[in-house]
């Protein structure tokens, strides 16, 4: 399973700027993976991604496990009336053909029981688990608390 | 009170919080005399007293006579309160020295956790322009009140807990008066017009 992830994983053959590595799994690729530095470790990290589905069938992400926290898990910010809630994600479509993100906002992954705060340049393994496609893992990178994303625009893609 | 709240929130379902904390801003603004039940009060007749992230009292009357963006918030919170904290980092980076006179103040829904200290390394973070209000969970109550704002806390599964909260930016103008309401993520090009029109 390793050794097939390694194999897949184009990127690591050639050095790719900050959160800009590109993983595959299946049909599904995994792109700008990144977090955001924390202020010490009580409080959650998040966990951004984006993932294109280039297959033929449809998929989910259902998961995450990360050494880097006890805790990890799906959560979509929503705004109901006005008011922001965070209720766990079971289930985050990957539809055929399309490009689902993670991003600030919206759906997130949510690292509770952090095992040590994250400082900006750190990166961590995230394994990501779909329904179809199995388990891939991710480097997240850490950017700093008040990136927007990683900037991918000299990664050569 | 709070404990009622804790109980009813322990039955789990996000559907019943969100229903009772509408239930407890219909109950409160009915003795509440003055004032339009969903929008902010005007902030001369606001009653609050709370304590910024430097440990000075902060009370409304300090704000009258300068515009005011205020939202409410908890640094416990990595994805909606970062989100909107850039955002309005952002809009003060376009607005340049023309907000400088503008009173830009995150206020805590969270004040177990968020104590001035906690909100001092928080709003660090952030343009310095902006800071952090936290008080009792009495005022805290008492500003959310004032603001018509609604929040709940939400027990999780490992006996940790998160808030949910109104998410909106409020804009008064210098005389006090409510202006308007930035909606989470609002588009800059909407935000920085409406932030413009109560700096004058
Ligand atoms: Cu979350």
């Amino acid at each position: 399973m390793k050794s097939l992830f390694l194999s897949t994983a184009l990127l690591l053959a050639a050095p790719a700027a900050f959160a800009c590595g590109t993983f595959t799994v299946g049909d599904l690729t995994i792109e700008h993976a990144w977090s955001k530095a924390t202020i010490g470790a009580d409080r959650p990290a998040v966990f951004y991604v984006e993932i294109t589905n280039g297959g033929s069938t449809d998929d989910a992400l259902i998961g995450i496990t990360t050494p880097a926290a006890t805790m990890p898990m799906l959560h979509e910010t929503v705004v109901t009336d006005g008011i922001a809630s965070m209720p766990h994600a079971m289930s985050i479509p990957v539809p055929v053909g399309e490009t689902v993100a993670l991003s600030p906002g919206a759906y997130h992954g949510m690292l509770m029981g952090l095992a040590t705060a994250l400082k900006e340049g750190d990166r961590f393994p995230v394994t990501l688990t779909f329904e179809n496609a199995g388990d891939v893992t991710v480097d997240a990178d850490v950017l700093s608390l008040r990136a927007e994303g990683p900037d991918c625009s000299d990664a050569g893609q | 009170m709070q404990r009622r709240r804790a109980v009813i929130l322990g039955l789990g379902a996000t559907g019943a919080a969100v229903a009772f904390m509408l239930g407890v801003g219909a109950w409160r603004t009915r003795d509440r005399q003055r004032g339009n039940a969903l929008l902010p009060l005007p902030v001369g007749d606001m009653d609050w007293d709370l304590t910024d992230h430097r440990g000075q009292p902060v009370r409304p009357l300090d704000w009258v006579g300068r515009p005011v963006m205020a939202f409410f918030g908890f640094t416990w919170c990595p994805d909606v309160c970062p989100t909107t904290l850039n955002d309005i980092s952002l809009w003060l980076e376009e607005l340049g020295p023309d907000a400088d006179r503008l009173v830009v103040a995150l206020i805590t829904v969270d004040p177990d956790r968020d104590t001035p200290e906690a909100l001092a390394d928080y709003v660090s973070n952030f343009d310095p322009r902006i800071i952090g209000l936290t008080g009792s969970a009495e005022q805290v109550e008492k500003a959310a009140a004032d603001f018509r704002v609604k929040y709940a806390r939400v027990p999780r599964d490992d006996g940790d807990y998160t808030m949910d909260h109104t998410a909106g930016v409020f804009l008064f103008h210098p005389d006090g008066r409510f202006a308007s309401i930035i909606d989470f993520h609002e588009d800059r090009r909407f935000a920085v017009p409406k932030i413009r029109r109560t700096l004058s």
